[in-house]
């Protein structure tokens, strides 16, 4: 066992975490934070291949690095844009929720202070 | 070796426990604020890895921009997200919990039985560093070896900025994005908001100047930028300019314009798309970033302001 | 000479360690958001700044001990009036952030 393959081993579990929040919670807003976990789990995996890559004096495979800064500015990028759409229909409807109209289950209302 | 290991060991069980954490927690605002955590942990294991220009980028952008946008969305959506609470039932959260093992599973085989030597193109990469002219590798992949990625990324930034300002209601169509603050002139965040500037405006050209030989670069100082400009407007010291503004958008376009012209340049310079000419690699590559650079800042930052929320004043 | 200097960083080091380790205790055992903002920025500045004070002997004069001065003065601003807003969010809104 050695340093990346600890963090490749973590990758893979961060990802199952994140796959899991995504599917689990119904808030949308926590739906985009799971994806962002998953993202970021792939972004260590790949991470863990740059530097398993290391040779010729450098710390790490150059090109995966280069790939990964711009995964890393490209998910910001549709992160923000899911919060823009999430805002939208927030401003729209008034409620946020992704519970389906076919299985009613009464929202009920916390006192907002809760 | 083994001090190295219990340092990466205890990093990692960290920053499993806070991903773990981020996903159970009941309220959606210490999700978020468990995310922004996750995220700086994450940086320290960029570090561990060595990868410096990845730590760097992750900290601005995964830490800190999608940080603020997250605070920002979760504080407007504070009462509806917590009347959403009841989760699917047993029978759901079985079937998602196996299906995620089961994922973590085959990912953990495929670690486990990777390729040994690795296969690496860092000898490439540094075979060639001398005919750019810069002594960064990863900015000679950004900018020489694989710039056709780097041009897409600049669009793709750009057009979910499009779609960030297409989300605006018809009557904020072209006007002012809006940061949701309580702003007071007087106040500590005004100070801080006068003090931080010029030292962060200098940090972020540094970062991005020594980008060429050392870790760092546009992204990462586009990002320092941005941020200093969202302080600054968070304060309540200025205001979004309107996007319908002229000189906003030709900034916008300018970077990608520039960055598509040296490309195409090359076919006549230098025989193919995206090569520079024999001497002219590092003058070029300067070019493409300076152009790039305000592209970047303002795209970034607009993007965290979201979709315009009122009409600027006649 | 060295070794000296080397002592003086472990000791240094160390005693900003038992700083992070009492604010990170202060936070999670105070009772209200006041006393738990004054353990968190207390270890912040102090622990922080006994950390750069250690490592201070290890740099190259004069770029990398700049730097480090400068990543603890920037820590200090921005703890300063992040603890600020937050103290002034708590005493308005009974501790929930708006």
């Amino acid at each position: 066992m050695n340093g990346p393959t600890l963090f490749g081993l973590c990758a893979a579990a961060l990802i199952g975490f994140g796959l899991y929040g995504l599917i689990v919670n119904p808030q949308p807003l926590r739906k985009i934070i799971g994806f962002n976990i998953i993202g970021s789990g792939v972004f260590l995996l790949f991470g863990t291949i740059a530097r398993r890559g290391a040779a010729a004096g450098m710390g790490g495979d150059p090109v995966p690095q280069a790939l990964l800064i711009t995964g890393i500015v490209v998910a910001f990028s549709a992160t923000a844009l899911a919060v823009a759409l999430l805002l939208r229909l927030f401003d729209e409807g008034g409620v946020v929720t992704l519970v389906s109209e076919a299985s009613p289950t009464e929202a009920k209302a916390d006192p907002p202070d809760a | 070796m083994t001090l190295a290991l219990a340092v990466d060991i205890g990093l990692a069980l960290l920053i499993l426990a806070m991903a773990a954490w981020t996903i159970a927690v009941r309220d959606t605002f210490a999700s978020v604020i468990g995310f922004v955590t996750y995220g700086l942990l994450l940086t320290l294991v960029w570090v561990r890895l060595a990868l410096p220009d990845v730590a760097l980028t992750e900290a601005a952008m995964g830490g800190g921009l999608t940080g603020a946008l997250l605070i920002g969305a979760a504080a407007r959506l504070r009462r509806t997200e917590a009347t959403v609470r009841e989760r699917p039932g047993v029978f759901t959260r079985t079937l998602a919990a196996v299906l995620s093992a089961t994922v973590t599973a085959a990912l953990s085989f495929c670690v486990l039985n990777l390729p040994d030597p690795a296969p690496t193109l860092a000898p490439g990469a540094a075979a060639k560093l001398g005919s750019t002219g810069v002594g960064n590798p990863v900015t000679a992949v950004l900018l020489a070896y694989r710039s056709m990625d780097t041009l897409l990324e600049a669009i793709v930034v750009l057009i979910a900025l499009f779609g960030v300002w297409s989300l605006a209601h018809d009557r904020f169509w072209g006007g002012c994005p809006q940061l949701r603050t309580h702003a007071d002139s007087e106040g500590i965040l005004a100070y801080f908001a006068r003090i931080l500037p010029p030292i962060g405006i200098i940090v972020g050209v540094y970062i991005f100047w020594i980008g060429a030989d050392f870790p760092g670069g546009k992204f990462q100082g586009a990002t320092i930028l941005a941020a200093m400009w969202l302080l600054v407007i968070g304060a309540g010291l200025a205001h979004f300019p309107p996007v319908s503004q002229a000189w906003l958008r030709i900034l916008l376009v300018a970077g990608p314009l520039v960055f598509m012209a040296i490309g195409f340049a090359g076919i006549v310079t230098a025989g193919a798309v995206f090569a520079y000419p024999d001497g002219f690699a590092k003058p070029l590559i300067l070019a493409i970033e300076i152009a790039l650079m305000p592209t970047l800042v303002l795209a970034l930052a607009l993007l965290v302001a979201g979709a315009p929320q009122r009409m600027p004043p006649q | 000479m060295k070794i000296a200097l080397d002592i003086f960083t472990i000791f240094s080091v160390m005693a900003g360690a038992f700083f992070f380790l009492a604010g990170t205790v202060g936070l999670l055992r105070f009772p209200d958001p006041l006393t738990r903002l004054h353990a968190l920025t207390k270890a912040d500045n102090l622990g922080l700044g006994l950390v750069v004070l250690g490592l201070l002997p290890q740099t190259h004069w004069p770029l990398d001990t700049i730097k480090l001065i400068a990543i603890w003065l920037f820590a200090l601003l921005a703890g300063a009036t992040v603890g600020q807003l937050m103290a002034c969010t708590a005493r308005r809104g009974g501790g929930q952030p708006k």
